[in-house]
Parts: structure tokens; sequence; C-alpha cells
């Protein structure tokens, strides 16, 4: 969690007694078949909360909140079953021994209230709603007359969790405006999807438990195990997927000292502008592609055109013009870019149909391609050139203001100038001079909409 | 050091004998990847036959059946594609798995009772519950995926025909002994997942022209963790089904489909990758660095050089990274070589062009061993101290070939590039590298025609 806000505080406070207080009041008075401290009882908590550490040992990390995620409601639901309320509640209060390491005392204890709470509403649930606590009855069966219950109980657990993280997350970045609209996002649906599947593994394990006893909950731990090895292989590869990507790129910048970094800052800033548009994560995660991408097909324009002092030739012109066209060619067979490639395609259209290289207008313009169209000109602009330092912030801001309407869409730039506000921006390096044995530096830039490219009117 | 071969051509073999001469020794091999291919798709039709015929006098526990032939349906409809282009349909397997070996079920008319099942009525039920599940994917104009389901059916098969003359009795099905059952079902199904992993190595070994053992042990290394989740999914769904009846399938395919999930996102990611690297090695090409193509022919001719020469999957995947990106350091390079051709610039300018383009690749911090490879691309293969490694061995007879050859199929040109690169096999090449390049060359050539 990182630095706690007071008002998060107050709320772990809050969450941690109350959690502390129905344990107090509902351990003793559990049913009687689940009164603790009885040896079946005492077997069945200890290995469900050994389960639920294992399962919690090694969270996988969700990148865009500052939680993580673990398949430990299998085995809160599998003690809801086995337990009774109290028992979950119990169960789920052990994650505050969670052995993960780098877990922060409030976090733990944190952690522990909520996952009591939501144990003791989800048991609950089961009971209300009729559910048989315990293990059945000899021929009797699990099926059909608890799932009903148990459906509940497990659609409860999981709500239960997400709210109370969802409020500490929200609480402790006061600095940061939540847009009012509760977005739901994609991956969060996946996450709600994913605990609501291993929530449907409690009742498995309530059931096995029946035919084979505790090892129930080790032949359980196989399947979720390697499901958690295939997402640490998602992770790892996707870590090095943008790693090598961005090496990629920066090795296709080595050929102009000054516009080091460019990418990785057009990507950056175009990230901002399309999480603060309210863009869903799959499309931020395009963009952020489409913008560290957007100039690959610079390549393609000869070395002594990009480097030339004085105006081009309509030739020279030309080939520069011809840029975004050589990116597509290279990016075009990368399949999921989709509407990356659009972005590419477009980031030097105008809103006024000047651009190159079609000369659309307005909202023809793909929309990732007027967001890259921002991202670009200001990064140009606060980056020292061999012709002129670099701008200020506020210069650059500015100088987006005078082209919104014309070359920038109104909105976009406005959202760009909020996002900047909210986050800041990490300006490149000062160039300090040009190492000498570099001659390959820009004598005019592209980008740059503050000192178009000089062309020789031939005719 | 460089793995023993499997084809040695003659080093007399030269130039314009090479031509002309067919490739003798691989004729048998050819013929035996249909046969391979062809015995596999008749015993599966063998076995569906018998089933049918087995199973038309009347069918037992249809309940059962029913439940465990839809699950398998699903299953296979939502079939996985894991890295190197293999088909899994682990949810399918699983149900079929457990239908093989299950003892008792908790109906929900009939209450507990013995499962008593012949095995051929197991295959007929996994045929035609795969079969259901397939028939979207080809209405979908997908590949039908014939052989991956034969794979899976005679694994199934294998499992039932020595669980089911077993599964009556007392010793492993009794309610003290589930752990027995547990042990047996624990063999049976590591020797299902062994089945099926060696054919689909002999059918890939075939396919990709790759060495048997070397296919069997990518094949054993890529399918581990899914045959593990796999096979423990069958045994928590057989005890599942003793407990609370068919009806927990559907409860038990929530869990499935989460780890599916992590699995299709895995493989999805590993592809992406591996199509970024592939457009962005054209960089060089779109810059005039190199000629058009060069990057891609090099990185597919050192791939099949390397599987020729009996390289495993991962280091594959190394090589084919190192091979699309070993131009990258000419980026660096103020102006284009003419022609691009890097066999063609002196040993200095070409170690400066590795070294560079292996710095570029180390920035990314994921990918040494690929930059390592990218790095020792430049030296000699023979007499350097230290020894380049085979990767960067290959990289460097692949790279002069396309450099020689470009993409004609010119059979006297392809002679005359390969006849030069043994000429310099005292020093520049590796001469068993040569050898296996001019196996590929031939056969491409061969299958060509």
């Amino acid at each position: 969690m990182g630095r706690v806000s007071r008002a998060a505080w107050l709320y772990i406070a809050v969450v941690v007694t109350a959690a502390a207080a129905s344990l107090a009041l509902v351990v003793p008075m559990a049913q009687p078949k689940g009164v603790p401290g009885t040896g079946r009882w005492c077997v069945e908590f200890t290995v469900l909360a050994l389960l639920l550490l294992i399962c919690d040992s090694v969270p996988t990390p969700l990148a865009a909140r500052q939680s993580a995620w673990s398949p430990s409601s299998s085995a809160t639901l599998a003690a809801v079953v086995l337990l009774g309320p109290a028992g979950a509640a119990l169960v789920g209060a052990a994650s505050v021994l969670s052995p993960f390491r780098q877990l922060l005392l409030v976090e733990r204890l944190f952690n522990g209230a909520m996952n009591a709470l939501s144990g003791l509403a989800a048991g609950m649930a089961f009971v209300a709603l009729g559910g048989h606590v315990g293990l059945p009855l000899p021929g009797h069966s699990y099926f059909p007359h608890n799932i009903g219950p148990f459906a509940v109980a497990a659609v409860v657990h999981v709500l239960a969790n997400h709210l109370l993280v969802w409020a500490v997350l929200r609480l402790n970045r006061p600095e940061r405006r939540v847009p009012r609209k509760i977005r739901v996002e994609s991956s969060l649906a996946l996450l709600l999807a994913s605990d609501l599947g291993y929530a449907a593994l409690g009742l498995v394990i309530a059931a096995l438990w029946q035919v084979i006893g505790p090892s129930a909950a080790v032949l359980v731990l196989v399947p979720l195990f390697v499901a958690r090895w295939a997402m640490g292989q998602f992770a790892e590869q996707q870590r090095a997927y943008a790693a090598t990507m961005a090496a990629l790129c920066q090795a296709v910048e080595t050929k102009d000292f000054y516009t080091r970094g460019h990418s990785e800052r057009v990507s950056r800033g175009s990230g901002m502008i399309a999480r603060h548009v309210g863009m869903r994560p799959e499309r931020i995660d395009a963009i952020m592609v489409a913008g560290m991408l957007h100039d690959v097909g610079k390549l393609g324009v000869p070395t002594k055109v990009l480097q030339k002092t004085g105006p081009l030739t309509e030739e020279e012109y030309a080939a520069i013009q011809l840029h975004p066209m050589r990116g597509l060619e290279i990016v075009k067979e990368i399949g999921f870019l989709n509407e990356a490639r659009a972005g590419i395609m477009f980031h030097h259209e105008r809103l006024d149909g000047r651009g190159y290289p079609m000369g659309f207008a307005g909202h023809e313009i793909p929309e990732f391609a007027r967001i890259i169209a921002v991202a670009d000109a200001f990064d140009s602009m606060t980056s020292t050139r061999s012709y002129r330092e670099a701008r200020g912030i506020d210069e650059a801001v500015d100088e987006l203001r005078s082209g919104a309407g014309s070359q920038f869409d109104p909105l976009l730039v406005e959202a760009f100038i909020a996002a900047l506000e909210r986050d800041g921006w990490r300006l490149p390096e000062p160039a300090v001079s040009v190492p000498a044995d570099r001659d390959t530096v820009t004598a005019q830039d592209h980008d740059d909409p503050t000192a178009p490219l000089q062309v020789v009117e031939s005719l | 050091m460089i793995p023993p071969r499997r084809f040695r051509l003659s080093r007399a073999c030269d130039g314009t004998t090479m031509t002309t001469r067919q490739p003798a020794e691989r004729r048998p091999y050819w013929q035996s990847l249909d046969s391979g291919r062809l015995l596999l798709l008749a015993a599966a039709g063998m076995l569906i036959v018998a089933a049918f015929a087995r199973t038309a006098v009347g069918i037992k526990q249809p309940e059962e059946a029913l439940a465990f032939g839809g699950f398998i349906a699903v299953g296979e409809l939502l079939r996985l594609r894991l890295p190197g282009d293999r088909e899994a349909a682990p949810i399918a397997m699983a149900g079929a798995l457990a239908y093989a070996l299950l003892m008792h079920v908790n109906g929900i008319g009939h209450g507990w009772h013995v499962v008593s099942i012949p095995a051929l009525q197991v295959v007929a039920v996994a045929a035609v519950g795969m079969t259901v599940g397939a028939l979207p994917h080809i209405a979908a104009g997908r590949p039908a995926g014939i052989t991956g389901m034969s794979t899976r059916l005679v694994a199934v098969a294998c499992v039932a025909f020595a669980f089911r003359p077993i599964a009556g009795s007392p010793l492993i099905s009794g309610m003290r002994t589930w752990w027995a059952g547990l042990l047996v079902m624990t063999v049976l199904l590591a020797f299902g997942w062994l089945v099926e992993t060696v054919i689909s190595a002999l059918i890939r070994a075939d396919d990709l022209r790759a060495r048997l053992s070397v296919a069997l042990w990518d094949e054993l290394h890529v399918q581990w963790p899914l045959g593990t989740a796999v096979s423990a999914s069958a045994i928590i769904a057989v005890f599942g089904a003793e407990a609370m009846g068919p009806a927990e399938l559907v409860l038990f395919l929530g869990p499935l489909l989460v780890t599916q999930v992590a699995f299709r996102r895995y493989a999805g990611i590993r592809a992406t990758y591996l199509q970024t690297v592939r457009a962005l090695s054209r960089v060089t090409e779109v810059g005039g660095y190199v000629e058009s193509g060069h990057s891609r022919r090099v990185s597919n001719l050192a791939v099949t050089v390397g599987r020729e020469l009996g390289m495993t999957e991962p280091d594959l995947l190394d090589l084919e990274y190192a091979a699309l990106m070993h131009d990258i350091g000419q980026l660096s390079l103020r102006d284009p070589i003419p022609g691009g051709a890097t066999v063609l610039v002196s040993a200095a300018d070409q170690e400066r062009i590795a070294e560079l383009g292996a710095d570029v690749i180390r920035q990314a911090g994921v990918l040494d061993r690929v930059a390592e490879l990218v790095r020792c691309q430049s030296w000699p293969s023979r007499g350097h101290d230290p020894a380049p490694p085979i990767g960067s061995r290959i990289i460097r007879a692949a790279n002069a070939f396309d450099d020689l050859v470009g993409s004609s199929t010119d059979r006297d040109q392809v002679a005359a590039a390969l006849e030069r690169l043994r000429l310099d096999t005292a020093r520049e090449y590796d001469p068993g590298v040569v050898d296996a390049l001019s196996v590929v060359a031939e056969h491409r050539l061969a299958s060509r025609l």
C-alpha cells in the first residue's frame, strides 16, 4: 500500500475493530456442530487455514491497483461449508499470518480483518439460506440443496472482499481525483470472474473432504499452483516484452542524439491523456505501444535528410512525409496492434486537414493519432534541439493551446494539460553538449510545431 | 561442441553433384512421416468403430455418460494454443480421464452407486464429446484438429483399458482404501499423459524435421505444467462425483476455466512478443541497412539449421531472436553499408557492428543470452578463443549464406554459396553447421519442385 493516508488509517481501524468485535461475538455462539476446540474442528480449521496461507504466499501483483490477488477465496468458502460462519471468519483472520514477507503490519491487519469479515458475511448468508454446515449426513449429498446457498455465499464473499479493498484504495489516494462514475474495468471483471471461479472450488473441497479427508486440500492445491505458475509466466513475459520493445526503440533513436528517449516520453504522455479521457486499460496499453513505435518509420528517411540544415527540397520533404507510412509497414504484422496502427499512421495529421500523409481533417483522424500528436509535439518542444534550447513546460503548454483547433484536438489538449497538472512531467535530461564524435544530430525537427520544416519552392 | 548429426552428407558431396542428387537417405524418413500420422488416425478410427459397436448394444448409466460427454464437448470447444503452436484441450482431457477413472457416483436419482461401464463406452463417450465440441471450430472455418483429437482419444483409451477392468475391485474402490485408488489413478494418469506426449512428440518431430529425442524433451518440458493440472483435475473430478454426483462438473468448470484463461494469456503474450520482435527486426530493412527480407530469411534458416543440429526449443527461441536482430548494430552506423552485406566488410567492422547490436539487446535486461549470441556472431567459428557458442556459429553461416544467395532459389547460386562456405570451414565457418546448412538448403530446393 505504500504510504497510508489519514482517512485510510481511520478506515482500517474501523474495519479491524469491526472484525475483532464480530469474531468475539460470533465464535462463542457458533453452532453446536462447529464448536471450536473439538478434534475434527481443529483438523479442519488447521488444514483450511494452511490452505489459505499457502494460497496467499505468492500473490499475483495487480499492476494498476496497489493490491495483489490470490486464490484464497476457495479456502474461506470451503470453511463456510465445513465450519460455518464463525469458522470461516477465523480462517479468514488467519491471513494476518501471511508468509508473504513484503507486507507491512497494517496491511496484514487489514487483510486479516477484511477476510474475516467477508468470510463471516458469506457464512451468514449460507446459513440464512438453509445451507448445511459440516460434512453431509451419511447417504446425503451436498447437491443439490446446498448449491443455491453456496452460490449466494460465494457472491457475497467476493463482493464484500472487493468492496472493502476498493474503499481502502480509494481513501488512500486523496490527491487523485477518482472519476465520479466508477468505471468497471475489464481487468476488474476478469478478477471478479476468477474469484468466483475459485470460490466454486470451495464447495468442491468440502465435497472431496467427505471422501478423502484433509488430503482434499492438498489435491486442490495442484491446479491452483499450476494456474499461478501460468500467471507468473504471463507477468514475466509481459515485463520482458515491454523491456525488449523499449530497447529496440532506443536502438532506432541512436540514429539521432537529440531525440533520445523521445519514444518513451511520447508513450508516457499518450498514456496520460488516454487515462485522463477514461479509456479502457487495454486501449491504454495499446496507445502506449503506439506512442513507443510512432516514429520507427523515421529510419526509412535518409540520415542526410534528417540532418540537413537549411530548407529541404520537395523530394526530401516527401521522404519525411512518408515516415508514418514506413512505420506502418514495419508494425503491420504485429497482430494485436489494430488501433495502434492507425495511431502510428496518422500521427502527423492536423485537425485543419493540412497534415500528412493523407490530409485527413477533424474526426476523420483516429483518436489514437490525435492523442499521439499532442504528446509528440509537446515532447519535441520541451526537448533541446540543435537549433534551439528546450522550451519550458508553460511555454509548450501555451503553444499547444494556440494550436488547439487548428493542429490539435482542443479536448485532448485540455486533457493533457489537466493530466500534466496531476501527474507532472519528467523533462528529458538537458542535453549537455553533443559529444564531439557524434555527428548524428538533426538540424530541424519534423515534430516541432513552432519551427515548421522549410521547403524550397521549386516552381 | 557440436552435437552428433543425424544425417551426415559426405564431404565429397560438392555443389555440382549435390544439385542433381536426390536426398536418398531421407526418403524412408519422409514416408514414415505421413505413415506416423496415418497410423494414429487409423488407431483412433478403429477404437471408435469398436467403441460404437460395443455401445450400440446398450449404453450403461446414461446420466453420467451424458454429463461427462457434455463436459468433454465444452472442453473441446475451449481449446488452447500453447507456446510453439501446440494445441491442447485441457478441460476435455480432464473430463475424459475422469470418466475413464470413475468408481462411484452419488447420483441424484439413484443415490450412491458403483460405476460399471466398459472401457469401450468411455472411448465412445469421449469420441462423441470431442466431435461435438469440434463442430463449432469447423463451422467457424478453423482447423478441425483431428490429429490432436486422435492423440487425446488414444491416450484416454489407454487409461480406460487399464483401469476399467479393475475399477470394481474392493482394494482400490473401497471407502476406507481411497488412498490405494488415488495411487493407482496417479500412476495411470501419468501413463496416459506420457502416451499423449510421446505421440505428440512423434508427430511434431515429423512435421518439423526435428530429432525425436529432442522433440520428446521439448514436449515433456512444455506439457508438464498443464499435464499436472489436468491429472489433478481428473482426480478431483472423480472424487467430486463420488460426493456430489456428475453435477459437480458444473461447479468444477469454474476453477478450470480460470486456469485455462491464465494459460491462454501466457501463450498470447509469448506470441505477441515473437511477432513484435519479428516486425521490429525489419527496421534495418526499412532503414536501407540490409536487403529486404534478410533478417527473416536468416532467422528461418538459422532455426531450421539449429533444429537439424538437435537444439532444444528454448535454445531455438533464443537463436530465432538473435538471428532476427543480428544486424541491429548497423543502426548505429551513420550510413548503411552499400548492399548491406556484412559478409563483405572487414572483420573489425563486423565485430564492431556485432558489439553495438549486443549492447542494444542487452539494454532490454531480459535477453542477455540473445545478446551474447549476437556479440559472438562476428567471431570466426574455429580457432577463436573463447570459442563462439553454437548459436552464433549458425547465425554466422546463415547470414553469409543469405548475403550470397538472397531470396534467389537458383540451384547453381545456392550450390556456389555452399561451396564458398565449405571452402572457408578451416576457419570462418563451422563444418558441422555448413553440413547441416547444405542438408537444409537441399531439402528446401527439393520441396520447392
